[in-house]
């Protein structure tokens, strides 16, 4: 399946693709980034905040690459791999 | 794998200093997008406006040029009279377009210039701190509307493009949205569409994009493009307008 | 080969000569003849329009300038107060272009007669900001010929606004002209390559025109950079003619059609034994302040006697570059009265007596 990167320093944090994610794999970070914001943060299964699985390299993933997150990114935060 | 996103070369691979959730992202993309999908950018002449996107030839990777408050579309008749086969279009606000500028978006689509302009109606002057424009909806607060938009003391939203369409020299205007992930794809083709009639030489076309102003409006980023879809695409009707 | 034309033809014949491709304009009196005439003449790979204001002319001609033609816009002083915002925008993104002021009278819409009550607003820069235009005041129809030409070629030169200044007399009045035998072409290369304009980036990085510098300290790095070009042209481009100045005890200060009622007077006054000169600043900014400070001037000690078609506008430019040392008369009408030839005789008599 594909998988979403991304760009977590640049995020602003206005969390439309958290909105707009059929899958509900991308959620709002507890961390901070460089600008000191909560990020958006994409999970490869399930709800990252209720025991969802954090990206790693080569994964498959729940993504069904629909683009949707890409789309809505004001800032050209997020690429998709499929 | 391979990346079905990425940055293209009209596009320069920067933050911009827009606040979070603002239209101006989406549509800078889109615009970028289109030059690039139509393989124009080395003939490409954007006008950035005075308002929030005055810099948006920071972000955009063609020639462009400032244009004074209003004054877009003067400017771009010039450019493209002096060099008719380049593709130029400005990027202009309600303010710019419908305010200051009246006047010359009147006159420049009259005349029926070769141009595509690019309309962002977000409501409200953003870069000033969100006081009335001339599409602000009837009860909308903003900082020089404080109870509200009021008939009486402020005239009704104007809607620029319904008055535009009854020139001869308009060949296209559509207005579109940025509410949701389809309406931002429908937003492209239309900016597409305004691109290609210029390339077609078939005169002057326009796409209004309801923009979201999260900072102005109060609300929160998704809480926005909400309000798009259930108020303010009431008052101005998406879709085909000529 | 000469050609009988008003100053106002010859102005729109200077510019085409000169390469002048783009026109925009918007009817005023009394400029109507070079709108006019740049509808019939423009060539054909030139573009006029008929703007919808003169806001609309003016960014027109930004936009043309900054797409790299040699662009012109005129009109007459309450027009030319409304193209001052575009004016400034095109001095901020070092734009070359020309404007033509055929001065009528002032405050609020005046009338319709020859002033030069926009003196202040042409050598102040006008608009908004820190910036000056060349400023060019031909006192005959040739001149305005050829200082359009010129004002032109300054424009590239130092990628600044050229105003040329004339009033409803200069505007109006027919003489012959000569018209040089240059052919357009030749002018053309005469033009410099222009590699900041907008033409499309293929092949290079692309090219920006603005005026707007947020990042601290940019804005202050770019006014000392046109501070500086102002310097030079201070220097290199000051213009003057000077008449009798040699033995003049009075010397009489006017420009453009009032210098010319200024000479009538000086030959009178000499045939009666006066000894008058005239000092008539063609660019009027720059001032030609050393015509005023030329050692065979200051050593002599003559008064200045300076007669505009306003109240006092040059006449400040003049005591600035007397600096004291000598006296400083004034004479001036407004408002569509213009100083007779025998009201500056009787002047200059009373200075002498």
């Amino acid at each position: 399946m594909a998988k979403i990167i991304i760009n977590q320093d640049r995020c602003k944090g206005c969390f439309l693709c958290v909105n707009f994610c059929p899958k509900g794999l991308i959620k709002k970070s507890v961390k901070l980034n460089k600008q000191g914001l909560n990020f958006a943060e994409f999970s490869r299964r399930g709800n990252l905040n209720k025991g969802g699985i954090p990206p790693k390299a080569g994964d498959l993933t729940d993504c069904i690459g629909c683009m949707q997150c890409v789309v809505i990114c004001p800032d050209c935060c997020i690429e998709v791999d499929k | 794998m391979k990346k079905t996103f990425k940055h293209c070369q009209s596009l320069y691979d920067l933050p911009t200093h827009y606040c979070p959730g603002c239209g101006h992202g989406i549509a800078h993309r889109l615009v970028a997008e289109v030059v690039q999908e139509l393989g124009i950018r080395e003939k490409t002449i954007g006008i950035a406006p005075v308002g929030c996107a005055v810099v948006a030839y920071d972000y955009w990777n063609f020639d462009c040029s400032e244009a004074a408050h209003g004054r877009a579309l003067a400017v771009a008749t010039a450019i493209k009279r002096v060099h008719p086969r380049n593709i130029v279009f400005t990027y202009q606000g309600d303010g710019d377009l419908a305010a200051i500028g009246t006047n010359e978006t009147i006159h420049a689509a009259n005349r029926g210039e070769n141009l595509s302009v690019v309309f962002i109606n977000n409501a409200v002057y953003g870069m000033t701190g969100g006081q009335l424009a001339p599409t602000t909806l009837l009860g909308q607060k903003t900082s020089t509307s404080i109870e509200g938009r009021e008939k009486k003391a402020h005239g009704y939203p104007l809607k620029i493009s319904e008055m535009l369409a009854l020139l001869p020299g308009v060949c296209y205007i559509e207005r579109v949205s940025l509410h949701s992930p389809p309406e931002v794809l429908k937003a492209k083709r239309a900016i597409k569409q305004a691109f290609e009639n210029q390339i077609h030489n078939l005169g002057f076309s326009l796409v209004e994009i309801l923009s979201p102003c999260p900072t102005y409006w109060g609300l929160a980023p998704k809480e926005s493009l909400d309000w798009i879809r259930d108020v303010m695409q009431k008052e101005f009707p998406l879709g085909r307008i000529k | 080969m000469k050609i009988l034309l008003s100053g106002n033809e010859a102005i729109a014949q200077g510019a085409i000569q000169a390469g002048c491709s783009f026109y925009a304009g918007y009817p005023i009196t009394p400029q109507n003849e070079i709108i006019a005439y740049m509808a019939k003449h423009m060539p054909k790979k030139g573009v006029f329009i008929q703007a919808e204001s003169e806001l609309a002319a003016i960014n027109m001609v930004y936009g043309a300038s900054a797409a790299g033609v040699r662009a012109m816009t005129s009109s007459s002083s309450p027009g030319i107060s409304l193209k001052q915002e575009g004016i400034s925008y095109i001095a901020g993104a070092q734009l070359p272009a020309v404007i033509v002021n055929i001065m009528r009278g002032g405050p609020g819409l005046g009338n319709i007669a020859p002033a030069q009550s926009d003196y202040f607003q042409a050598t102040r820069g006008g608009g908004h900001g820190d910036y000056h235009l060349i400023v060019l005041a031909p006192a005959c129809v040739q001149e305005a010929y050829d200082l359009t030409q010129t004002g032109f070629d300054l424009a590239d030169k130092y990628r600044i606004p050229v105003m040329i200044l004339g009033d409803g007399i200069l505007g109006q009045m027919m003489e012959p002209v000569e018209i040089r035998r240059q052919k357009t072409e030749n002018r053309k290369q005469k033009q410099p390559i222009k590699p900041w304009a907008l033409t499309g980036c293929k092949g290079r990085k692309p090219n920006i025109v603005k005026s707007f510098f947020l990042r601290e300290g940019a804005l202050e790095e770019f006014n000392l950079k046109l501070q500086k070009n102002y310097e030079i042209i201070r220097q290199k481009e000051a213009r003057f003619e000077g008449l009798f100045l040699s033995d003049a005890k009075v010397i009489l200060v006017a420009y453009g059609t009032m210098a010319r009622i200024a000479k009538s007077a000086i030959f009178e006054l000499r045939k009666e034994g006066y000894k008058i000169g005239l000092i008539r600043p063609i660019s009027l900014w720059p001032f030609p302040v050393n015509a005023f400070r030329h050692p065979s001037i200051v050593n002599r000690h003559p008064s200045f006697l300076v007669i505009e078609m306003s109240y006092g506008q040059m006449l400040e430019d003049v005591r600035l570059a007397v600096g004291g040392r000598q006296q400083v008369e004034f004479f001036g009408r407004s408002g569509g009265g213009v100083p007779t030839e025998g009201q500056i005789m009787n002047k200059v008599k009373k200075i002498l007596s």
